[in-house]
């Protein structure tokens, strides 16, 4: 892998890292210092997680880059829609049903 | 351990003792004549161990052969019992084994290694490369498919074949209801086979995605390389669903869990939920490799490049999208709610369209062709209006609010052969009688070939055009039987004389083989079709290294535009290098006698026995990471003097189109 940031200013780097601290502390105040029930606390916590695991993927983990950039794009994406057709669809349908309540 | 002899070998039908009379004698007519003609060394040098890809898809085409005539004389049992009412040749539990063995050996065993096997023969040969990207794990897939394979087809014989249907629903398929050992079969041999399967889809993406010759871009790759991409990518997404709805019902039937029973918090549903979000995926994957051959078939035969190579591409992401977006039109009745319902039968129709685009594109590729009526020409022709009817047909029973009509009667049964015959099984024979000189350097007789189709053609619409009727007058499937008042009984009669023509075709073309085998002419040239893809580049049948020198490709069509511009086409010999090959392996048949003899130890859930012989898979897999075998090169010399064969012999690539 050759990374282009040698010559220039690390700028999606340091943007990245001060996101990821905002994430974090976002999650921790929200954890500690809200009074919010933990139900919503395990919601805002969970999305703040899967945000900043995307943000580090394209921050610090150079998916696009490289020669498989678009190939790890389009793996994702389609790891992602299968996972979602299978997983929601399935909660979907088995509840859905008469039989099921 | 508690073994019942008098349980394992099935005893007391005659139907049964003769099957069992038939292996023995087939079993001692092979090993006498091995040992008789000295050719033990020769099956284990040449086919036993190779990774060569072309020889694998030719035992992939092989075994799809044998499973084609297992299934077919499945399908001819149920037609006899149901020629009359109230026939006595099958009772019902052995009717219920033939209905599920029939439809589990046709898509799995038949139709998915007669696509496979193809693919394996020719789109190396497409992308111009040497071999697949893991030739040895590509040995391993179809000897996990093969043990697979021949441990589900000894349950008939030993310990009673599955008997729950091909989508061995639950309850039914659990062990409450069905305490046999054929449903362990089932659940342990698809398992094995679907290893294979998984790995193959692995090896094709990475071999299309990485192996592709100087030049060709994903956009000028020929349309069969195409669709065994996509159908590569949609094996990886839908077996691992497969491979884990059946280790959930092993764990069921073996271990006593309760994901899927009535009993204890199971969900029969989660297994037909399950089952067909594998299951609708995979008539995908039978089907669109076979929208690939007859890409190439009918471009081809009517001397023209295919119309709309990329709506054509667009439209094959477009079906493998929506495949996994349709699943619950399956199971429609079994009550998932209207809202449910709704979005997948809109879903369901969805998939006519990117299927309509494909039909006209071969249209119109053939508008102002010049076509040649060849047996591979035929097929293609014969698949268009046969398929066009299985289509519609699917249309009505996507409609969910109508499939309350149509759904669990012969209507549907007519509609998915109308659909997988044409669509899967024309296909095959399309791409064996185009590819059959490549593979061995003799072409398959045409006019046999054309006997072969029109009984073939003839048979299947007179079999399964009544069920049609049959169904809409409300005949039930899976029904081993009706009553002479019910005036099912002229349509039933006519289905099963249909399927005796059919019968007729199929022998028909083993005899083609067989006689083309031993008569037919060899010196045909390596091109004799007047081609446009790269398999038709070298030799016929192809050297074990492809190409001496490896092609460069511009454009679409790449040989033939090379035809036209005469370049490429005459080998310098400067530019031949030493070619790197790899070595052949035991090590894949081992894997499938191991894996075969623990399955067998776990159908008949003795655990201890399955234990050490699971110890034999791990010892293969030490063996394997120790494996430093690098391959071998080949020299210069010896590529000079094959390539000075084949070029000079007359018929050789021709250089001109003509």
């Amino acid at each position: 892998m050759e990374y282009k940031t040698n010559s220039k200013y690390p700028i999606s780097h340091i943007i990245g890292f001060f996101l990821s601290l905002l994430l974090t502390f976002a999650a921790v105040f929200v954890a500690l210092e809200a009074q919010l029930s933990f139900t919503i606390v395990m919601w805002i916590i969970g999305s703040l997680a899967v945000l900043q695991a995307g943000l580090q993927l394209f921050m610090f983990m150079h998916v696009t880059e490289g020669e498989d950039g678009k190939t790890n794009i389009i793996n994702m994406a389609y790891s992602a829609f299968v996972a979602i057709v299978i997983v929601a669809g399935s909660v979907w349908v088995l509840t859905s049903g008469h039989a099921a309540h | 351990m508690d073994i019942k002899w008098n349980e394992i070998l099935i005893t007391g039908d005659p139907l049964i003792l003769g099957s069992q009379i038939a292996i023995v004698l087939t079993v001692i007519a092979i090993v006498g004549g091995l040992t008789y003609f000295k050719k033990w060394g020769w099956l284990w040098r040449e086919w036993l161990t190779t990774v060569d890809h072309k020889k694998i898809g030719i035992m992939y085409i092989l075994s799809g052969v044998l499973m084609f005539f297992r299934g077919g004389i499945d399908g001819l049992l149920m037609k006899a019992q149901t020629a009359r009412p109230e026939m006595n040749f099958l009772d019902a539990q052995h009717y219920n084994e033939i209905f599920t063995t029939h439809g589990v050996i046709m898509i799995l065993f038949m139709a998915m290694p007669f696509l496979i096997g193809l693919m394996n023969v020719v789109v190396p040969l497409q992308i111009g490369a040497r071999d697949v990207a893991f030739p040895q794990l590509n040995a391993l897939s179809f000897w996990l498919f093969f043990s697979g394979a021949m441990l589900f087809n000894i349950s008939f014989v030993v310990g009673g074949s599955p008997d729950a249907g091909w989508t061995s629903y639950f309850p039914l398929a659990g062990k409450e209801f069905s305490p046999g050992v054929g449903n362990n079969y089932y659940a342990i041999a698809l398992q094995i086979a679907g290893l294979g399967t998984l790995m193959t889809g692995i090896n094709f993406i990475v071999t299309i995605l990485k192996m592709r010759t100087k030049g060709m871009t994903l956009i000028k790759m020929p349309m069969f390389t195409w669709t065994t991409l996509i159908t590569s990518i949609i094996i990886v997404a839908a077996f691992p669903i497969f491979t884990v709805a059946l280790a959930l019902m092993t764990f069921d039937r073996l271990y006593g869990t309760h994901f899927f029973t009535l009993s204890s918090g199971g969900s029969d549903m989660l297994w037909a939920n399950l089952f067909w979000l594998w299951g609708h995926p995979e008539v995908y994957i039978v089907i669109l490799p076979a929208f690939g051959i007859f890409s190439e078939v009918i471009a081809t035969f009517s001397r023209k490049s295919l119309f709309g190579y990329k709506s054509m591409v667009v439209s094959i992401v477009g079906i493998a999208l929506l495949s996994l977006l349709v699943w619950v039109h399956h199971f429609f009745t079994m009550d998932a709610g209207p809202a449910v319902n709704s979005v997948f039968s809109i879903t369901t129709m969805l998939i006519a369209v990117p299927t309509g685009v494909k039909i006209f594109n071969w249209l119109f590729t053939m508008r102002k062709g010049r076509i040649k009526f060849t047996t591979a020409m035929l097929w293609a022709l014969g698949f268009i209006p046969n398929f066009v009817i299985g289509g519609v047909t699917g249309v009505m029973l996507g409609m969910a609010a109508a499939d309350y009509q149509y759904h669990n009667t012969l209507f549907l049964v007519a509609h998915f052969h109308y659909v997988l015959i044409p669509g899967v099984v024309f296909a095959v024979f399309a791409g064996l009688y185009y590819w059959w000189p490549k593979m061995f350097g003799f072409m398959l007789n045409e006019k046999l070939g054309k006997y072969h189709f029109w009984l073939f053609v003839i048979g299947f619409n007179i079999t399964f055009m009544p069920m049609f009727f049959l169904g809409l007058q409300g005949a039930v499937r899976r029904a081993y039987t009706y009553s002479a008042e019910s005036g099912f009984a002229p349509l039933f009669l006519v289905s099963a004389i249909g399927s005796i023509i059919l019968a007729l075709g199929f022998a028909v073309f083993c005899y083609n083989i067989y006689w083309s085998f031993r008569y037919a002419k060899r010196n045909v040239s390596s091109d004799p079709w007047d081609a446009r893809t790269l398999e038709w580049a070298t030799a016929s049948p192809v050297q074990f290294y492809n190409f001496a020198v490896l092609p460069e490709v511009k454009e679409i069509d790449a040989f033939w535009h090379m035809k036209k511009r005469n370049s490429g086409l005459v080998l310098k010999e400067e530019e031949i290098q030493e070619i790197h090959m790899p070595s052949n392996s035991g090590l894949p048949f081992y894997m499938a006698v191991v894996f075969g003899i623990t399955g067998f130890f776990l159908v008949f859930e003795w655990h201890m026995a399955a234990a050490v012989a699971a110890i034999g898979i791990v010892i293969g897999l030490i063996i394997r990471s120790f494996d430093y075998d690098d391959g071998y090169h080949v020299p210069v010399e010896e590529i000079k003097n094959i390539e000075s064969k084949w070029r000079k012999v007359e018929g050789g690539v021709k250089h001109h189109v003509g």
